[in-house]
């Protein structure tokens, strides 16, 4: 770990401004940043500590959404009964990731802006576009299970990690940036994640400075809310693939779905090809499985990865009957009675 | 939820053999007062010793340069292979063995693996340590090197190795398979692959080391005291007598730390090359190069039997890498050799030899992976035959050793399934339904074997003037309560309290035994201490000294008889009708392995098996990326260990009885025991909850959903 | 500039240590090396083990990715304060209900993860008391003392010699007494 400044903000504006002036970097939770730092793959050359700003109150909004300081823990965030009850992907989705240890330390604006566990990111000296430009993508034609298969390039095919991110951006969450000068603008999160073209390394379009400062959940849309996470062991892992999906149906007929997925996409993939292809549809288990195909219509294997696309295409339809209260109709295969 | 232990307090505070005794070194463990090896304070303190790994395969190092690194303030050095402290050439003397060897590094201007150190920083603190390492600039020039090994190598790449770990040749038949085979009425020719493996033990390998320019004082986390004093005697050149090795304490090993690692010996040059004291505490990430692994293997099974359920043929053979340069092949098909009656067995085991990572001996070697495909080909005949899966084995367990023909010392497969069958409930398996939800509901059975071994041992007891006793000798506990067992062993037979023993261990100052590993542990150091103590109470009776010595080693019994092992598993999983996730949802394990010193620990050991077990079978496996041999889900968050979470309510039953033929004791191994068969019980379970029958190792979900029909 | 070595004051076990460090060291790395606590392990230093949890506040974190100038003024306790009286060595009849749950029920075996497991555990009778949930908490969201939910609250402390089913056994013997105690 290369050496850093060390500063404690006062205020939201105060960092800003100060991390605009400097180039620094925010800490807030470190889980993800102090990793990186100890391995080499970041190296900032200071640090203002954002961990004790006062933006960590959840607040209801006058129009009938949520107010999110965006230094609330994740522990803190998950366990909120508005969020419960209103927006319960996003618990869900919280409490499936990490452990509590990392939940009680990380931020709702550290999980955002959390970076890939690509393979190769990690390997300081095996190439990566995403640490080091230009080096090439090693995970391409080498080891790319962990890998996206929706919006990848060339030069990257990193998946981003979050959970929480997944549930933000099928609730439409927005976003409160503080910049340098001192100004809040707003912002989608489902904007916020670039793709990565020829540029991983730059994975949004935050300035130096720019601090998410509080998160705005717009009135939750109605329906039935499920996080189907699909990872190698039953706990502390990250996903192969997770869904959230908030879905309404009435009548037989979806009325509103909400759908995003992780583990797939160098961002949390909104899912807008499965809301169209299901807005006005009966809410059959054909359906929904017609609906997953257009959504990985475009996707793009790697080798290891390959798997990836018919176990989203199972794992978005299974969501959604799960959120329909409908039974998979899946075949069994060969399983026998008991002899 | 498990039994609550059963703990026997007897009059006085006695224990004897046998006993549920708590752990006696449990109070310190919970405290955090149990010093492993990187907690040991010395007055002065020591450098800190931070490897720069290789970011190449096979290479030709160029240059190194250290200007940079040196220039961090608290930077003492940076020992590359031209300042280094000379090193007898690595792998001599070649008659030694593979842990007694030397283990050079920084010796030459070459790279044998991915990871490989090319430098050490030795720095005042960690911080400056671990930023210097990283300016440290490595020059490679990459060579040509073999990396992936499939299964599908040319004969030509194949070699037959010496032997397979355990010392048994790699080639056993018996009877004449291919005429079996002809005969057989029902077959089945299936080929199995598992990934490489890693046996990450939470303590990451850690050295401190002091040199007073005479003697070298290693404090190791190791599982071998002895053959690691003479390891670093081979290696730095010095007299076996002015190397110090000390292991108090030990966070796990697995077969990791049978050997000497990367940080032993760099701690060793940093304190010869600095006159200070050096502690080297490898990362997690280098460890995935430098702690041994278990390599990846393709496997073949042929399985023949008559229309009304007789195995008639056996046929197990492997491919696994080697590691070039360290001898050690894994004995897959020892399962095959042990189990079940049949007219013709074949087994073979072949090496690739490949530019990898040291391959060493991991718990289980050869059952761990071997009866993940065994057993699964001997559900997939039981399946072809239509027959019960219990009742086949049952039809057919060995009542000699298959290929010996010698009779066994005892051997209780049998009984194992028979018990473990009717604590599991099979026969009434289907009233619990074959779905909950999405989960999809199977059972699974298989059997476990495991040879039993015997080593030379010698310890030391004696009776202090206060009344205590004292035995001391250089057995390692890992975590399988040696210090409780031999506690136990003393207590009971000096007719003292337990708080009036004390067993020290883990110095190689004490007498010398065969340490942790292979099972052994247990018999062999507990056989010595215990003939030390009979000893003692003979001198105290007959007025004589007040210290005794004991010695073990294994009798013409071993010779006379085959010494295994047995065990038996029931299975109960969830397939995820739809992510083709795979949850355990319950295992109960039938075990023999003669008589049991204390049932707590022992049920550990088991448990810790069949946990081990869970993870081999659904969640472990490297990733290689065969360009530069190189794993890359080299950490925990990767590479996944078994959490909490992926662990039910296990049920062990402990039959077995004391078996005098056994050693001194009349104890047999349990520490790989729960492991041996656990996965293929698992893979059969999927099979009857979903029809898939999975041959690719770990069981993820990808791997199950290939193997399941598309939809 | 800021300061090379920053003043940092944690409060340890009840007592207030202050000490001047490397911005860089890790809260585990001060407790180890700075304030000769060497009982917080290290086993992976990248926050994917949970050996090295400690409370903060009481509530359990991990060490190793917490920066200690981060915790200026803090109360951490560590495995060396969690016996019932602290100081008073390890005799049995001075370990807290936990340590002595685990020692009962060998929730251990090489014990090198136990301080962040016995941590970890403790903050969790504390949130199991307060109803936090967890992924696994049923859909009423009352949370209950059962196996799942203390096999998915502990999954964040990899044991690798396997002795998950005496930790659930010991922490659930003492999650029970807590419940039978509070009605």
């Amino acid at each position: 770990m290369r050496p850093f400044g060390y500063e404690r903000a006062e205020s939201a504006v105060a960092a800003a401004r100060r991390a605009a002036d400097t180039g620094a970097t925010f800490i807030g939770g470190g889980t993800n940043l102090v990793d990186l730092m100890k391995l080499g793959v970041m190296t900032p050359e200071r640090l203002v500590d954002v961990s004790r700003l006062p933006n960590r109150d959840i607040a209801d909004a006058d129009d009938g959404g949520l107010a999110i300081g965006a230094a609330a823990t994740n522990t803190a965030l998950a366990n909120d009964p508005r969020v419960r009850e209103r927006f319960r992907v996003l618990s869900l989705a919280l409490l499936s990731g990490a452990t509590p240890q990392i939940r009680n330390k990380a931020t709702v604006g550290g999980n955002l802006l959390q970076r890939t566990r690509c393979p190769y990111f990690y390997e300081v000296g095996l190439p990566c576009n995403k640490r080091a430009p230009g080096s090439g993508c090693g995970a391409r034609f080498g080891r790319s299970r962990d890998a996206a298969v929706l919006g990848t390039s060339e030069h990257c095919i990193a998946a981003h990690p979050s959970d929480m991110a997944v549930a933000m951006v099928a609730l439409d969450a927005r976003l409160g940036v503080r910049g340098g000068d001192g100004d809040l603008r707003w912002l989608d999160v489902d904007a916020l994640h670039r793709l990565p073209g020829d540029r991983p390394d730059r994975e949004h379009d935050l300035a130096p400075g720019d601090l998410i400062e509080t998160v705005r959940l717009p009135p939750p849309p109605p329906g039935r809310h499920v996080y189907t996470k699909v990872r190698d062991r039953a706990s502390y892992a990250f996903a192969l693939v997770s869904v959230a999906v908030v879905l309404a149906v009435e009548d037989g007929v979806v009325t509103s779905a909400r759908v995003a997925l992780g583990g797939v996409a160098p961002k949390p993939w909104r899912a807008r090809a499965v809301e169209a292809a299901l807005t006005g549809a009966r809410a059959t288990w054909r359906a929904f499985c017609a609906a997953a195909e257009a959504e990985l219509a475009p996707a793009r294997g790697h080798g290891d990865n390959d798997f990836k696309i018919p176990l989203a295409r199972r794992a978005i339809a299974g969501t959604l009957a799960e959120a329909a209260g409908i039974a998979p109709e899946v075949p069994t295969g060969g399983r026998r009675a008991t002899p | 939820m498990s039994d609550t232990p059963q703990t026997t307090p007897r009059e006085g505070g006695r224990a004897a053999i046998g006993d549920a005794v708590p752990r006696v070194d449990g109070p310190k463990k919970v405290t955090g007062r149990a010093p492993y090896t990187a907690d040991h304070r010395l007055d002065e303190a020591p450098l800190i010793g931070w490897i720069v790994p290789s970011r190449a395969g096979r290479a030709r190092v160029d240059a190194v340069d250290t200007a940079r690194a040196l220039d961090v303030p608290g930077v003492v050095a940076v020992l590359t292979h031209r300042n280094a402290p000379k090193q007898a050439p690595r792998g001599t003397p070649s008659d030694a063995g593979r842990f007694s060897q030397s283990h050079a590094l920084l010796a030459a201007p070459e790279v044998a693996c991915y990871g490989e150190p090319v430098a050490l920083v030795l720095a005042e603190t960690l911080e400056a340590a671990r930023e210097a390492a990283g300016l440290v600039e490595v020059a490679l020039t990459p060579l040509p090197g073999r990396y992936a090994v499939t299964g599908d190598e040319p004969d030509e790449a194949l070699e037959v190795p010496d032997d397979v770990d355990g010392g048994m040749p790699a080639d056993m038949s018996h009877g004449d398979f291919d005429l079996a085979w002809e005969k057989a009425e029902v077959r089945v020719d299936a080929t199995y692959e598992t990934l490489a493996e890693h046996a990450s033990a939470m303590e990451p390998h850690a050295t401190l080391a002091t040199w007073d320019g005479e003697e070298l004082v290693v404090r190791v986390a190791i599982q071998i005291v002895g053959s690691a004093v003479e390891a670093l005697a081979n290696t730095l050149r010095l007299d076996k007598e002015k190397v110090r090795v000390i292991s108090p304490f030990i966070g796990g090993g697995f077969g990791s730390k049978l050997g000497i690692h990367d940080d032993a010996v760099l701690a060793s040059l940093g304190a010869i090359a600095t006159d200070r004291p050096v502690r080297v505490v490898q990362t997690r990430r280098d460890l995935f190069s430098s702690a041994p692994h278990r390599g990846c293997s393709t496997q073949r099974v042929r399985l023949g039997a008559s229309r009304d359920g007789r195995l008639l043929a056996v046929a197990h053979e492997s491919v696994m890498p080697m590691a070039r340069g360290y001898e050690f092949a894994e004995p897959c098909a020892a399962s095959a050799r042990a189990s079940y009656a049949c007219d013709g067995i074949l087994t073979r085991h072949r090496v690739v030899r490949a530019d990898l990572p040291r391959i060493d001996s991991m718990r289980g070697p050869g059952e761990a992976v071997g009866s993940l495909a065994f057993e699964s080909a001997v559900d997939e005949l039981a399946r072809a035959l239509e027959r019960d899966p219990v009742a086949f084995r049952l039809a057919n367990v060995a009542e000699t050793e298959p290929i010996s023909g010698k009779p066994f010392a005892s051997f209780d497969l049998r009984r194992c399934l028979e018990v473990g069958a009717e604590r599991y409930g099979w026969s009434r398996r289907a009233e619990r339904g074959r779905r909950d939800g999405r989960w999809l509901l199977g059972h699974g059975v298989a059997s476990a074997t495991r040879p039993n071994f015997l080593m030379e041992a010698k310890a030391r007891v004696r009776l202090e003037d206060d009344g205590r006793a004292v035995a001391e000798l250089d057995m390692t506990d890992i975590g399988t309560g040696s210090y409780t067992i031999l506690s136990q062993i003393v207590a009971d037979t000096l007719e003292l309290p337990l708080d009036r023993v004390e067993v020290r261990l883990g110095d190689s100052r004490y007498p010398q035994t065969a340490g942790s590993g292979g099972s052994f542990g247990a018999a062999s150091a507990g056989g010595a201490l215990l003939s030390a103590c009979r000893r003692l109470r003979g001198q105290l009776r007959a007025g004589g000294g007040r210290e005794a010595e004991g010695h073990i080693e294994p009798g013409e019994d071993f010779e006379k008889y085959a010494q295994y092992m047995t065990g038996a598993h029931f299975v109960e999983v969830g397939v995820d009708e739809v992510t083709s996730e795979v949850r355990v949802r319950r295992a109960v394990g039938a075990f023999s392995f003669g008589r049991v010193l204390n049932p707590t620990t022992a049920r550990s050991q088991l448990y810790g098996g069949m946990v081990f077990g869970i993870g081999g079978a659904l969640t472990e496996g490297l990733h290689l990326d065969e360009r530069v041999g190189a794993y890359m889900n080299r950490d925990l968050a990767g590479y996944h260990l078994p959490t909490e979470r992926d662990v039910p309510a296990l049920e062990v039953v402990m039959i077995g009885e004391r078996d005098d033929r056994c050693g001194l004791l009349g104890s047999k191994g349990v520490g790989e025991l729960g492991l041996c068969g656990l996965g293929a019980a698992i893979a059969n379970a999927v099979y009857d909850a979903c029809g898939a029958r999975v041959r690719r190792f770990p069981l993820t979900p990808d791997a199950v959903m290939a193997a399941r029909a598309a939809w | 500039m800021s300061d090379r070595a920053p003043k940092t004051t944690l409060v340890v076990n009840g007592r207030a240590r202050e000490l001047s460090l490397d911005p860089r060291t890790t809260l585990l790395d001060a407790l180890r090396d700075h304030l000769d606590l060497p009982g917080t392990h290290k086993g992976c230093d990248h926050g994917q083990c949970g050996a090295c949890t400690v409370l903060i506040g009481g509530e359990r974190v991990l060490s190793c990715l917490a920066l200690a100038v981060m915790h200026d003024g803090d109360e951490i306790t560590t495995v060396e304060g969690l016996a019932a009286r602290a100081g008073a060595g390890d005799a049995p009849e001075a370990l807290g209900a936990l340590q002595a749950a685990f020692v009962a029920h060998d929730a251990f075996q090489c014990g090198f993860c136990t301080s962040g497991q016995l941590c970890s555990a403790t903050a969790l009778l504390a949130e199991l008391a307060r109803g936090d949930l967890s992924v696994v908490t049923p859909d009423d969201d009352t949370v209950r003392v059962t196996g799942d939910e203390i096999r998915e609250r502990m999954a964040g402390n990899l044991c690798r010699c396997g002795a998950y089913p005496n930790l659930v056994a010991a922490i659930a013997e003492v999650a029970g007494q807590g419940e039978e105690g509070a009605s």
